[in-house]
């Protein structure tokens, strides 16, 4: 049986001299729960771009089931059901919760392209992306905008709209990072309450969200796959430990 | 996914549904308007202008403020949608005001669109100095191609038939001239307003609060931005084409930095983003011009520097901005509410 979803094969990624991505070969499985995990500067967000689109890579293929997407738009690999969020928050920050998360939905529905209907009167986009948000307990929030939320509170909006996508592979980028630990258990019960089909690749520095999400890790350390296996393996890896864990677990994770 | 079930009574969800529906005070500008027509016979000139330069600002706001395309060479449209009246008339080929005006849309749409097409792979400072050197091209095209634009004179006296073949534009008593303008503005911005309020439009605001995220949730953002300039350059080209038929003549003022800066002032001014920005930017631009000038014939353009520093300072959002503040501060906050009120199925 083929559950491959999405394929890295041997993709490298330079700037200059820098070799941000050396010959990295990945798959995602259907119904994955990945992490990507690695020291600052091993290329995890780098990885994501060029299986995003937003970097092309310098050599090597990206396929998405047995598709070449290598060159692909970005815009179009989203149609194909490949969805981010951002390590950095990138929100539409002028505009409510609810109407960042309705034009997401808008786009995965085909709506966004009408200008005649009012936006108001797709009740559908609207009913949907106020379902995410009463998920994501994010329902009283739903009228403020942005700028006035709080940054926890914002990582939420930035899951509600890659997930207003209904992705089949989902990419995770740091997710909780900069949530406060009291707010962080609704981020890991919405990943934990996604789709069990969708293939979900997570980088993340937090030790006890990897290790509680994921059944498979890779190791990524200076762009090149270092390590990969289950959480017991990776967790009992004396390198990995060396280079990364040791580290983690000192910083207080 | 489970299936969404419906929420009728959520406040967010019932503010979006009913975002677009018309509110009383947006009469205002309308009512306004027509008083005007009566109460001031002598200065309907002053008020046609007046009525094109919003018109103009409108089609600046569909780019500027929901898009968040920063150009500085919206005359370029402006003028475009100017001298196909001009020159259609001018040569006898075609003067009727009605298709006159389409044409201009036309015409101002194909070189929104042809400019658009490249000059939209670029932001920021290089999109906006490249729109400049765009509407300065076309400026001195203008200029060199004497035989048909009339060169550094312009076109004057056009010959501009009665609308639907009954009412005279009389340069003298512009009534005609002033309740066509009116009728095209209302229209246009009817048509604006409806994009505005569309998921289309939603997305525009969406490119210009966040492009990266906009192409993250799969939209074709360059795409997109080639349409709404396409638009928008088409609406500018109407408010030229209608200044023309208004005033009978063109020249290369209506080609000019000076235009572009001046609707750029007005947007500003009033507050980009918002629909009603250009009405009110328009009204205080002009009137402060007016008053001014008269004040301080040599130096008036230094009072409306001084307000657009204090607006460009503390009141992003222009003079509506303002306004949005007060009445904020102003209605009794909304009690906070229980959280998850609704357990979700």
């Amino acid at each position: 049986m083929n559950g491959t979803l999405l394929e890295t094969r041997s993709v490298s990624k330079n700037f200059g001299a820098l070799q941000a991505a050396r010959d990295i070969t990945f798959t995602l499985e259907k119904g994955a729960r990945h992490a990507l995990i690695g020291p600052n500067g091993a290329g995890k967000t780098t990885f994501i771009n060029l299986m995003t689109g937003v970097l092309l890579p310098t050599t090597g293929t990206v396929l998405l089931r047995g598709e070449d997407i290598t060159t692909m738009e970005q815009a179009a690999r989203v149609k194909r059901g490949i969805a981010r969020t951002f390590q950095i928050n990138r929100l539409f920050r002028g505009l409510t919760v609810l109407e960042n998360v309705y034009i997401s939905v808008a786009e995965r529905v085909g709506a966004a392209t009408n200008m005649v209907t009012p936006a108001g009167k797709r009740r559908d986009v609207i009913d949907e992306a106020m379902h995410l948000l009463e998920t994501l307990k994010l329902a009283d929030d739903a009228q403020r905008t942005i700028a006035g939320l709080p940054y926890g509170r914002q990582r939420l909006v930035e899951l509600a709209i890659a997930l207003g996508l209904k992705p089949e592979v989902l990419l995770l980028d740091e997710p909780a990072a900069g949530v406060p630990s009291a707010e962080s258990h609704i981020i890991l019960d919405a990943i934990d309450a996604l789709p069990k089909d969708i293939g979900v690749l997570i980088i993340d520095h937090d030790m006890d969200l990897v290790f509680r999400f994921a059944k498979r890790i890779t190791v990524l350390v200076r762009g090149a796959i270092f390590a990969e296996g289950t959480p017991r393996e990776i967790g009992s890896n004396a390198d990995v430990r060396a280079v990364y864990l040791g580290q983690a677990t000192t910083h207080g994770a | 996914m489970s299936v969404t079930p419906h929420m009728p009574d959520h406040p967010a969800a019932l503010a979006l549904a009913r975002r677009h529906s018309l509110r009383w005070w947006e009469s205002l500008p309308w009512i306004a308007a027509l008083a005007f027509f009566f109460a001031y016979p002598n200065h309907l000139g002053f008020g046609t202008e007046l009525l094109i330069m919003v018109l103009f600002a409108i089609s600046l706001d569909l780019a500027l403020g929901y898009a968040g395309i920063i150009t500085l060479g919206h005359a370029a449209f402006f003028g475009a949608g100017a001298y196909t009246v001009g020159i259609l008339a001018h040569h006898g080929i075609w003067n009727e005001p009605l298709t006159g005006l389409a044409l201009a849309a036309l015409v101002a749409a194909a070189v929104g669109f042809l400019s658009g097409l490249v000059l939209l792979r670029t932001t920021g400072l290089t999109f906006l100095m490249l729109t400049l050197c765009t509407m300065l091209m076309l400026e001195e095209a203008a200029n060199l191609g004497h035989h048909w634009t009339g060169g550094f004179d312009g076109l004057p006296s056009l010959n501009i038939p009665p609308l639907f073949g009954v009412f005279e534009f009389n340069p003298l008593i512009p009534k005609t001239q002033f309740l066509y303008v009116l009728g095209v503005l209302f229209l246009c911005f009817l048509f604006v307003r409806m994009l505005a309020y569309s998921p289309f439009g939603q997305g525009l605001t969406g490119i210009r609060e966040n492009t990266l995220r906009m192409h993250a949730v799969g939209a074709p953002v360059r795409t997109r931005l080639v349409v709404c300039y396409t638009i928008s350059a088409a609406i500018a080209g109407i408010a030229g084409g209608i200044w023309a038929q208004a005033n009978a003549y063109v020249n290369l003022g209506t080609l000019g930095l000076d235009r572009a800066a001046t609707v750029l002032i007005i947007l500003v001014l009033g507050g980009f983003g918002r629909l009603y920005g250009a009405f009110v930017g328009a009204v205080a631009y002009m009137v402060l011009a007016h008053f001014l000038s008269k004040i301080y014939p040599t130096a008036w353009q230094l009072g409306l520097g001084l307000l657009l520093v204090v607006i460009a300072l503390f009141a992003r959002g222009g003079m509506l901005g303002i306004g949005e503040v007060l009445m904020q501060r102003l209605r009794p906050k909304i009690p906070p509410k229980e959280p998850a009120s609704r357990p979700s199925p």
